[in-house]
């Protein structure tokens, strides 16, 4: 998309010159200068305002009017949640619970991507907006059930079962989609070289999948790292999620604002960084489903 | 079919090939039947019971949806859920155009502006609901502190009953408008030169540009953005959950808020089981409602 296209309100009309033309040039320049700042300020400010809640002494929180930079900054904060709180423990609970709920679903989701891919089966993705539709909950209380009776609730095999709702049906989307773009040349090469469908599978498509399972990979971490509502229904007091831990532990139990912003922020800044290498797929991840425009 | 070479093979080579390809995608069918459609299934059988966690389960038919078709509380909730998705869609959906517009020309540091921009998207929902939760605070919260420091009134915001609804769509707005942004953004960025060129030859000013080439050209994006961020709203719990519990009251009490009392506050499984179905056809028909308008937007189109 090289083509540059002119946006509405974009540019100066190029047939009206003379003085009156800079000034105008400047006073747009000013103005889209402030529309840029209005939209990208809400973000800004409110990553800001948690970052300096996190920095500050409780004394300096709870004053009014609100003290903004953090004099002098403190990690008593960060140092609290980790040694009071477990934040430690919590942290690797949700490494884990993510961590393996991202492999299982590689795992199982991109061979089906793949024979998805080449028997043209593009209907089954309707799945996926399926999936996407049910509310969370929905998928909890029978598997909360079935938890109860096979004696699994609170522990971790229970949350990586349930988070597979999650990372499952993203990656085969992810896959399918990708599987679809690489070209057949390759593979049917190798099918008539008499290379059976695994092998082609396994040595030629897969190599040239790499990217694609870059994207899968990061896009299911992040939604089962940032889901709530399964931790905090299954987990017990030590196999808690982050998100759910966040929330139980440190809302009820005290209600000191500088670690929970600390907590906050050691919550979802795993999130942004891994954000940072997908920012042009993101959007395939999130509208997964939701059908191509 | 590609080759000749591959014409010449057998039928069955091909059913065989078709198989193995079955095959492959075997592993992930039994896990979404064990995780996905077990549950699915088992919440209609469930929905039929009269069932406590804890205690025998009686099968009374169709009165679980019956019970709700004349409770109160769920009807509220009903209305709770259609009010926040209204905003929770209308408001992104404009703000998010807005911003692809802008992001759509070119300027200096445009890149890290717009990644910036998407930040919310990605963050953990609890942990920026968190963060809400203290700003909205009505004596120490910062967003008073700003009210009142340009002369506003201060505002109770998620404590009072008749703000609580719009306080969290701030929130959902603030989370979500970026998702609005990047579908439309690839919209735009697929529009043709030729009509704008003509259109300025013949002096169109730049809102008709944007009113008659623009918009009719990004509808098909916009719908897709409707249907997402529909679903998404009508779903919508972390954020709810962690700032207002549904409160003050039961004032914020979505159907999902309302799901999550019956199921884990009540352990009244069977009628949550009922919730779940009621509302997944609300979610069903609202997505085919906002398919059918796509439909309609590309006939216009065509």
């Amino acid at each position: 998309m090289a083509a540059v296209v002119p946006a509405p309100s974009a540019g100066a009309t190029p047939h009206r010159g003379g003085q009156r033309w800079t000034a105008r040039r400047v006073l747009r320049k000013v103005g889209f200068g402030f529309a840029v700042l209005v939209i990208v300020s809400p973000a800004v400010l409110v990553f800001l305002w948690m970052l300096s809640l996190s920095l500050k002494n409780e004394l300096d929180n709870l004053t009014y009017p609100p003290v903004f930079i953090p004099s002098p900054p403190t990690l008593a904060n960060y140092t609290q949640v980790f040694e009071q709180n477990a934040m430690g423990l919590y942290f690797r609970n949700s490494v884990i619970v993510s961590g393996f709920a991202t492999l299982l679903a590689l795992l199982v989701g991109i061979p089906a991507g793949y024979g998805i891919a080449r028997l043209q089966a593009h209907r089954t993705t309707v799945l996926v907006l399926i999936a996407r539709m049910t509310p969370a909950l929905s998928f909890l209380i029978p598997l909360f059930m079935v938890f109860q009776f096979l004696g699994l609730n609170n522990t971790l095999t229970a949350l990586v079962i349930t988070h597979l709702v999650i990372t499952v049906p993203i990656v085969v989307y992810v896959m399918a989609g990708y599987f679809e773009t690489l070209p057949r040349e390759l593979e049917e090469a190798s099918l008539i070289d008499g290379g059976s469908v695994w092998t082609t599978f396994r040595y030629v498509a897969l190599p040239l999948a790499r990217p694609g399972i870059v994207v899968g990979t990061i896009l299911a971490f992040i939604f089962s790292w940032n889901n709530f509502v399964f931790g905090a229904v299954l987990a017990g007091r030590a196999t808690r999620t982050l998100p759910a831990a966040v929330y139980n532990v440190l809302t009820f139990e005290q209600l000191a604002w500088g670690p929970l912003a600390a907590a906050a922020i050691v919550v979802t800044l795993p999130v942004l960084i891994l954000t940072i290498f997908i920012q042009k797929e993101i959007v395939v991840g999130l509208t997964a489903g939701g059908i191509k425009a | 079919m590609s080759t000749p070479a591959l014409a010449a093979r057998p039928a069955g080579f091909f059913l065989r090939r078709r198989r193995t390809y079955r095959l492959l995608t075997l592993p992930a069918v039994l896990v979404i039947a064990a995780v996905i459609v077990f549950p699915w299934l088992f919440t209609i059988y469930m929905s039929g019971f009269d069932w406590k966690i804890g205690s025998v389960a009686h099968f009374v038919g169709l009165s679980n949806y019956t019970g709700l078709a004349t409770n109160q509380r769920f009807l509220e909730a009903i209305v709770h859920t259609f009010y926040f998705t209204a905003l929770a869609v209308v408001f992104p959906l404009l703000l998010g155009t807005a911003a692809a517009l802008v992001f759509h020309r070119e300027f200096k540091g445009r890149g890290v502006l717009r990644a910036i921009f998407t930040m919310p998207m990605m963050a953990t929902p609890v942990a920026v609901a968190l963060v809400w939760t203290m700003m909205f605070h009505p004596q120490q919260g910062v967003l008073n502190y700003l009210l009142t420091s340009v002369g506003l009134p201060p505002s109770l915001w998620v404590y009072s009953p008749t703000f609580v609804i719009p306080s969290l769509v701030m929130v959902e707005v603030w989370h979500w408008t970026p998702l609005v942004m990047l579908i439309v953004l690839g919209g735009l960025a697929a529009l043709p030169t030729e009509p704008y060129e003509s259109a300025r030859l013949d002096g169109a000013t730049e809102w008709q540009l944007f009113r008659h080439i623009t918009l009719p050209l990004i509808a098909p994006f916009l719908v897709v953005a409707a249907v997402i961020r529909t679903i998404d709203a009508v779903k919508a719990f972390d954020t709810i959950y962690v700032i207002s519990q549904g409160g003050p009251g039961t004032a914020s009490e979505t159907i999902n808020l309302y799901l999550y009392l019956q199921a884990f506050a009540f352990y009244n499984v069977g009628n949550a089981s009922a919730v779940v179905v009621v509302f997944f056809i609300i979610i069903l028909a609202l997505a085919l409602l906002l398919l059918h308008v796509r439909q309609r937007t590309k006939w216009v189109a065509a």
